[in-house]
């Protein structure tokens, strides 16, 4: 079993827990004892972080819609398909006509390069998440 | 967020969380502490349990209300006049901070005669709690050594929510409770790293650090950084977005990690908006309701199979870090953001997310310490925290506000965007319960958080559930302007008569199809918090 120590992400209080693998898998969360906000304490979204991580819902592989259904792609269909197309709107309709929703629950360093990718790339300041929500 | 910016300086919990145990008098406003921050509450109760004193301003019996001394229960969107009266009261008690307000704020002038033309007995009428108990609230606030102000988001989620924040802020400011440790005004973040992303720009009008995009010596610096022309223009806001893509020309959307079909009000709105885009990509874990309707999606690595920090509502950022490989064929959002990136002919090279933390570094005078290295000792730094050697920021404004002097900007009482009629007599709430997060995708997906709160439930007063022949758990038909849904009643006591409640984490009982489309005018915030409704039972 391994601990590894991170930051909860079902709420702005941001526990420290530890997360338990086992294989590949995370089994479990328990709070930090030292942490400054939990203190050795969670609530029950933190005790069951771990529970929706290896949900048989996730998406594991790209999707792309062809006769309107989304059928599995790989990444480098998705990603040129993506690529070609912002690149096509912005030529015919000008940087404003694409917006981009960035998101709480994404990391710093995440966020930081949306927002990058947004105003260099793109260029416009068509970016936003769900602060006000 | 924009009410506190141009009060203080800066839009951002005063506070650390562990302050709160230490204060003498807590007003919570607007926040249903023990369900959606159980960990402050924890701080709050563990006050009052050393005898401090706590005020609770919520139309609903919410369970911190339970260990309030006062507990205001004002009718749905009648906080500026409550705010005023206390003030009001205050001044005609002599326990304003002469001290303070002369050396640290600026407009008290104003605000003064504003509150002495203020007619007491009509104004407390309107928030609906007697003068009595009022003033017994503000007599309690007004003496406090050292008094801490928390609210949420039934604070901002109104059509006056600015004004709300400034009320708040005014309060603080009379009483002298902020610049000091242990006092302060503390807006509670709802998700994880919503600090965070405010802080790294993800806004429409500035880049990271809170620097403005119309600003041309901010503007310069970031466009030789990246080494590309930058916009001056301001962006759109979510809902500009999602709700008038036509009118503001959008035709392609990208969407990482969020999902406006559920979080967004009016959702036949958002539904037609999406469908009507050219191009719509959703990077997400889950397939969402919103990457339902995409063109192309990516699926995204979960917080446990990746490296980062998050910004906690206290401006903590901490470490997030990687426990496992990421699921199936899945991959980071920041590998997903410099590929794409690249296919577009601009590269983003960097190693890993410490080198991401090393340019935000450089750029962002917040985060100008905010090295991983330095992050990992101890837990994590509290911004404002501009260089290598600098310790954190516990406490905001010591000695002084970000903006120079705090401003008193008086505010009255506006009519929420739809009072309750005839036809539509309810006025309804929405929040969120302590068993889920936001839309649902993640908590939803834990058989035992469903297991205990398993679906939507319509709060209901004994009286009117008496009147409309409801019994408990009971289907029935809520309907507004907007739409209707079907959703489970559970009759009690929490609300008061003529009020519902209900929460925005269940995708079959999706609430968003209800509520108003209208927004505080500065700062884009939807009003959640009350839109005129029906009930009708459901006839077999």
């Amino acid at each position: 079993m391994q601990y590894t120590l991170t930051t909860c992400a079902h709420c702005g209080c941001g526990c420290g827990v530890y997360l338990h693998t086992e294989n590949g898998r995370v089994v479990g969360s328990a709070p930090s004892k030292n942490h400054p906000v939990s203190r050795g304490n969670l609530c029950v979204k933190g005790w069951h972080l771990h529970d929706f991580i290896h949900s048989p819902h996730r998406l594991t592989t790209p999707l792309i819609r062809k006769n309107g259904v989304l059928v599995p792609a790989d990444w480098e269909e998705a990603l040129d398909f993506t690529a070609t197309s912002l690149t096509r709107i912005k030529k015919d309709h000008g940087p404003d006509a694409i917006g981009v929703v960035s998101s709480a629950k994404c990391t710093n360093e995440e966020n930081f390069l949306l927002q990058k990718f947004t105003r260099a790339v793109l260029q416009t300041n068509n970016i936003d998440h769900c602060a006000r929500l | 967020m924009a009410g506190l910016a141009t009060t203080f300086g800066s839009g951002a919990m005063t506070n650390s969380i562990s302050e709160i145990e230490q204060a003498d008098v807590i007003i919570v406003s607007g926040s249903n502490t023990t369900e959606a921050h159980p960990q402050i509450a924890r701080r709050i109760i563990d006050a009052v349990d050393g005898s401090a004193g706590l005020i609770v301003i919520d139309p609903r019996k919410t369970d911190i209300s339970k260990f309030a001394s006062v507990h205001l229960q004002i009718r749905p969107g009648t906080d500026i006049p409550l705010l005023n009266c206390i003030m009001r009261i205050i001044l005609d008690e002599n326990l304003v901070d002469d001290v303070f307000i002369e050396m640290r704020t600026e407009n008290y002038v104003v605000l003064r005669d504003m509150l002495y033309r203020l007619d007491l007995d009509e104004t407390a009428a309107e928030t609906g709690v007697s003068l009595e108990k009022i003033r017994r609230a503000a007599k309690l606030f007004g003496r406090a050594h050292k008094g801490v102000f928390c609210y949420c988001l039934g604070i901002t989620q109104h059509i006056c929510g600015t004004d709300n924040v400034r009320s708040i802020a005014n309060l603080a400011m009379l009483t002298g409770n902020v610049e000091k440790q242990d006092t302060g005004v503390d807006p509670l973040r709802g998700q994880n790293n919503v600090q965070g992303a405010c802080d790294m720009g993800a806004l429409p009008n500035v880049f990271p650090g809170y620097q403005g995009v119309a600003d041309p010596t901010a503007r310069e610096k970031f466009s030789r950084a990246w080494k590309s022309e930058l916009s001056d223009k301001p962006g759109l806001t979510l809902l500009d977005m999602t709700h008038k893509s036509r009118e503001n020309g959008l035709h392609a959307m990208f969407i990482m990690g969020e999902n406006p079909m559920l979080s967004d009000p009016v959702q036949d709105k958002v539904k037609e908006t999406f469908d009507s885009l050219e191009f719509l990509a959703v990077a997400d874990i889950f397939l969402t309701e919103t990457a339902r309707c995409a063109h192309v999606v990516f699926p995204a690595a979960s917080f446990a199979e990746k490296s980062g920090t998050f910004t906690n509502s206290e401006r903590r950022v901490q470490h997030v870090r990687q426990a496992i490989e990421p699921i199936g064929d899945s991959r980071t959002d920041s590998e997903i953001i410099t590929d794409l990136s690249a296919g577009m002919g601009y590269a983003m090279a960097y190693d890993n997310p410490a080198e991401i933390m090393e340019e935000i570094a450089m750029l962002t005078p917040l985060y100008g310490g905010m090295h991983h290295d330095r992050l990992n000792e101890n837990w994590g730094l509290q911004w404002p925290c501009p260089d290598r050697n600098h310790p954190g920021t516990p406490y905001l404004h010591k000695h002084s506000f970000t903006r120079g002097k705090g401003l008193f900007q008086p505010a009255s009482h506006q009519e929420p965007g739809e009072p309750p009629d005839e036809q539509y007599p309810f006025k309804l709430m929405t929040g969120r319960v302590y068993h889920h997060y936001h839309t649902g995708a993640m908590t939803r997906a834990s058989h035992l958080l469903s297991r205990e709160c398993p679906r939507a439930l319509l709060e209901i007063n004994p009286e009117d559930a008496d009147r409309l022949g409801v019994r408990d758990g009971e289907y029935v038909t809520l309907s507004t302007r907007r739409g209707n849904i079907t959703i489970c009643t559970k009759i009690t006591d929490r609300v008061q008569p003529g009020m519902l409640y209900t929460s925005f984490h269940f995708h079959e009982a999706p609430v968003n199809k209800l509520t108003i489309g209208s927004v505080d005018p500065t700062a884009k915030c939807p009003e959640y918090k009350i839109c005129a409704a029906r009930l009708e039972r459901i006839q077999s």
